[in-house]
């Protein structure tokens, strides 16, 4: 992966970019481009328009370039513009729709407990190379409601902070913790019979996972 | 001095933050001393654990093939 340029490396690329020099953008915004596409498919679910989210996203910061002011980091900025432009697709294709999949209001998340206590062995570490298994964990993190699956996506599959977390979602950090910790919990609830759903179909109870 | 016994209730409402190292010193003592003798929290937390570790790996979401040829693209278009 990329590694992205030091604070100063950035301000500087900043700087070329605002001075007219277009390429210094691509470096730039180079090893943010996973975490674009990630914030884009966490919202849209689907590859094809968080691909087109993506790219507005990035022109968007091309274009809005000399209104960063540094206050955040570039990176949070960038995943702040392309939450915002995923949102506003979603709102555009589904109006009808918006209302119900909008946020839980802060306080109202509710409680959720586990509802599976057998063992867990730690998973083999080639599991992802499997496009079944790969799929199986997305359908799990796609059926998660938006405001679970945002968090979760952001924290887990970027590993951003908590804070960061919040500073994008506009949402307090203990509502970011909360959701979390639902987000995990149902996840790992809905994974719990194995990727393949193999296990819960099995007749005899079997204490530890087949993992 | 023995930690106030905590519940698997209040375990499970801190388990993720636990995970994230989000608990004070005070709680992950007590969580851990009801972590090494409950097998549900245990198995809560290792599940979780997994499931972090699973979501986090890079291979989960693959980024479309070509897609910084198509973005530079856009950029030089720009007017």
């Amino acid at each position: 992966m990329p590694q992205p340029p030091t604070a100063g490396g950035e301000a500087e690329l900043i700087r070329r970019v605002c001075g007219g020099e277009r390429e210094a953008f691509c470096e730039l915004v180079h090893p943010y481009e996973r975490m674009v596409y990630v914030t884009a498919i966490s919202v849209l679910k689907n590859s094809a328009d968080a691909e087109d989210v993506a790219q507005e996203a990035m022109l968007k910061a091309f274009t809005k370039l000399a209104s960063f002011r540094g206050e955040s980091r570039f990176s949070t900025w960038l995943i702040q513009i392309t939450y915002n432009e995923a949102k506003m697709k979603l709102r555009r294709g589904r109006p009808h729709l918006f209302e119900s999949i909008d946020d839980p209001k802060e306080g109202q998340d509710g409680d959720y407990w586990p509802r599976d206590f057998a063992d867990w062995r730690p998973i083999p570490s080639d599991t992802l190379e499997r496009d079944e298994d790969r799929r199986a964990l997305e359908n799990a993190i796609d059926s998660l409601q938006p405001a679970y699956r945002e968090v979760l996506v952001l924290r887990d599959v970027q590993g951003f902070s908590i804070e960061e977390t919040s500073t994008v979602l506009g949402v307090s950090k203990p509502n970011v913790k909360t959701r979390l910790l639902r987000a995990r919990l149902m996840l790992r609830d809905t994974l719990a019979p194995g990727l393949d759903g193999s296990w819960s179909r099995r007749q005899n109870y079997r204490k530890v996972r087949p993992w | 001095m023995a930690e106030i016994e905590i519940s698997c209730v209040e375990v499970w409402r801190e388990i993720s933050n636990y995970l994230d190292e989000e608990v004070s010193a005070e709680l992950r003592a007590r969580m851990e001393a009801h972590l090494k003798v409950c097998s549900h929290c245990s198995a809560v937390l290792d599940g979780m654990r997994n499931v972090v570790g699973l979501v986090a790996d890079g291979r989960l979401i693959q980024m479309p093939e070509g897609f910084n040829k198509r973005l530079y693209k856009k950029i030089e278009e720009l007017g």
